[in-house]
């Protein structure tokens, strides 16, 4: 069973997701008996990137139409080249935009939000995330598939195998980019994806005010960590809308996630259940989120948090 | 200009989450429904545009007769009339094949819909709808302005935006942003009223097949018991973090 994936990149460097991504299709092939083919566009990095985490052979594209993104240029090109019958796709913005495009174009059903392996090849059985995190369900596909992989759910792990790159061509050129981008702003550079993120530090109303926020940037900068904030901060323009997680933010899963000043409403708790630990620092020892967490502390923000950042400095050896 | 907008019925937020004895399907018991909030912005971008630039707006829903209540809410916010494909919306594949008909048909200048329906997740509708009709496909979307018939829209990109261009007839997927969140409408009497006497027009499905069953729903596993640690021994924090939980 022949086993491909799209690796994702960004500015010629390959994203975390992708890897990810990588790892999985390595981990099922492993299974299935087969080896991992990878698609690669525009990518600067070394193919090297990519044995280390399974990929017995990179298919590399150069194709300026592929410099910006469109799903149907996406799709079309993945589907020229993804000769398998499992294509595995982040599930990042771009990744789960063209999935469903490649999946009609490649005759292949879809399964998205995937979160760990498969269970059984014939059919491919696999569990998937569903009604934001509170279900699982469990899907049997026969015939070709193509899966979207939830980012952060199974980890890049390294595996690595001896491979080789091969540059290829794909027939789309700018008439199959139905969508022009026009402009670009990006987030301040620096700053890490809040999904890609392995820890991320998180506060709601609690906080009180924007101004608040120093502490919860200085701890997220000592633990290499991203920033979030539940729906109301965002609201009301305490914190950037890309920072809001929940059921109608971003949802997230890293190893670490450390929610401080926000209560646990269901709807926030749905965008970040999938986290490995949650800690919790809430005054009100009745907040739902305790319920949620695995490490929870009763105490005000404003006293707790600056203690917490003098401890992981005594921890990371930082004066 | 027409536009349609997509709107699933979903289990309220707040809903507790059960599924059917044998695992197979999710448990309606007692579960009060409402329109997808993704489907929210969307539809309230549409009613913007109505009121803007005289666009009709048409909503369409897969579902039986269950999903009357919510579509008639969509109503009372402000959609012209809508069309309910008499169906079990049952896979996204079936879904997509329906909207994409009704669409063609009814010659909609933009299909709206929400990026993805907060019960089953898939995400997958607004792009199938895209590809089965071979229209332009903004995903994300977080700002629209039409201009003659192209549609300018600012997507959310991983890390930041976009402003894209896309020619119409397109296909675009709304999400918290489209609209600010304090200008969502919320149904008022008179809108009430004059739902009712909009027209809903009921339609058989188109058939598709799958290769896709469902083997059955489980609920997460519950984390266990929360370990408390005393305010005033935050080291003690780190250290099961670091030592216990690996996570620093
Ligand atoms: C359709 C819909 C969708 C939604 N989607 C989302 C979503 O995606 N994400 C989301 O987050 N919410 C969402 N919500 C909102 C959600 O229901 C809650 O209102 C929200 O999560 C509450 O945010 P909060 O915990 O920051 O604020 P609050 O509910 O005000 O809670 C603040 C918490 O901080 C604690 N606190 C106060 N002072 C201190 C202090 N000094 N130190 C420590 N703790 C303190 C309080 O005890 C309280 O628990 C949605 C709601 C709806 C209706």
């Amino acid at each position: 069973m022949a086993i491909f994936v799209y690796a994702e990149s960004h500015d010629g460097k390959y994203k975390k997701a992708g890897l990810e991504a990588v790892a999985y299709a390595k981990a099922i092939a492993d299974v299935a008996g087969d080896t991992v083919t990878a698609i690669a566009f525009n990518v600067t990095d070394s193919s090297e990137e990519l044995y280390k985490y399974g990929a017995t052979k990179v298919l590399k594209v150069e194709n300026s139409t592929l410099k910006n993104f469109d799903a149907n240029a996406y799709a079309k090109a993945v589907a020229e080249l993804a000769a398998g019958e499992v294509v595995v796709v982040p599930s990042t913005n771009d990744g789960a935009s063209f999935a469903p495009l490649l999946a009609l174009k490649l005759g292949a059903s879809l399964v998205t939000n995937v979160e760990k392996a498969p269970t059984t090849f014939a059919p491919f059985t696999v569990a998937r995330k569903a009604f934001s995190g509170k279900g699982i369900e469990t899907v049997a596909v026969t015939g070709k598939a193509v899966i979207t992989l939830l980012q952060n759910s199974f980890g890049a792990k390294e595996n690595a195998v001896a491979g080789s790159e091969e540059s290829v061509s794909v027939s789309i050129s700018d008439a199959d980019a139905k969508v022009k981008v026009t402009g670009v702003e990006v987030a301040q550079t620096g700053a890490i994806d809040l999904k890609e993120a392995e820890i991320v530090v998180s506060a709601g109303r609690g906080l009180k005010g924007p101004e608040n926020w120093g502490m919860i940037e200085e701890l997220a900068q000592l633990l290499g960590a991203a920033t979030a904030s539940s729906k109301p901060v965002a609201d009301i323009g305490w914190r950037p809308h890309a920072e809001h997680v929940g059921q109608t933010g971003k949802a997230i899963a890293p190893n670490l996630y450390i929610a401080i000043g926000i209560s646990g409403a269901i709807q926030h708790l749905a965008g970040v259940n999938g986290s490995k630990t949650i800690v919790v620092i809430n005054n009100d020892a009745e907040a739902p989120f305790f319920k949620a967490a695995d490490y929870g502390i009763v105490g005000d923000a404003f006293e707790v948090v600056p203690k917490l950042i003098e401890e992981v400095k005594k921890l990371k050896g930082v004066a | 200009m027409k536009i349609l907008v997509c709107i699933s019925s979903v289990p309220d937020t707040t809903a507790k989450i059960n599924f059917t004895g044998d695992g197979k399907s999710f448990d309606k018991n007692g579960v009060q429904f409402v329109i997808n909030p993704h489907d929210e912005f969307s539809l309230n971008k549409a009613v913007e545009l109505q009121e803007k630039a005289g666009a009709t707006v048409t909503i369409l829903t897969v579902g039986d007769a269950s999903v009357d209540a919510v579509m008639r809410k969509a109503l009372a916010i402000g959609a012209n009339d809508g069309i309910r494909i008499d169906a079990d919306a049952r896979d996204d594949f079936f879904v997509a094949t329906q909207i994409a008909k009704a669409a063609k048909e009814g010659g909609y200048d933009i299909v709206l819909t929400g990026k993805e329906s907060i019960d089953y997740n898939g995400g997958a509708v607004p792009g199938l709808v895209a590809g089965l009709l071979d229209y332009g496909f903004v995903n994300g979307c977080i700002g629209l302005e039409v201009e003659g018939s192209t549609a300018k829209a600012v997507r959310e990109i991983d890390g930041g935006k976009e402003n894209v261009e896309v020619a119409l007839p397109a296909v675009i997927a709304g999400q918290k942003g489209l609209v600010d969140e304090a200008a969502l409408r919320i149904p008022n009497m008179r809108g009430i009223m004059q739902a009712r006497s909009k027209q809903i027009t009921v339609v058989a499905p188109e058939a598709t097949s799958t290769s896709v069953e469902v083997v059955g729903y489980e609920k997460p596993a519950s984390r266990g018991n929360v370990t408390l640690v005393d305010k005033d021994n935050v080291a003690e924090l780190v250290r099961l973090l670091h030592e216990e939980a690996k996570a620093i």
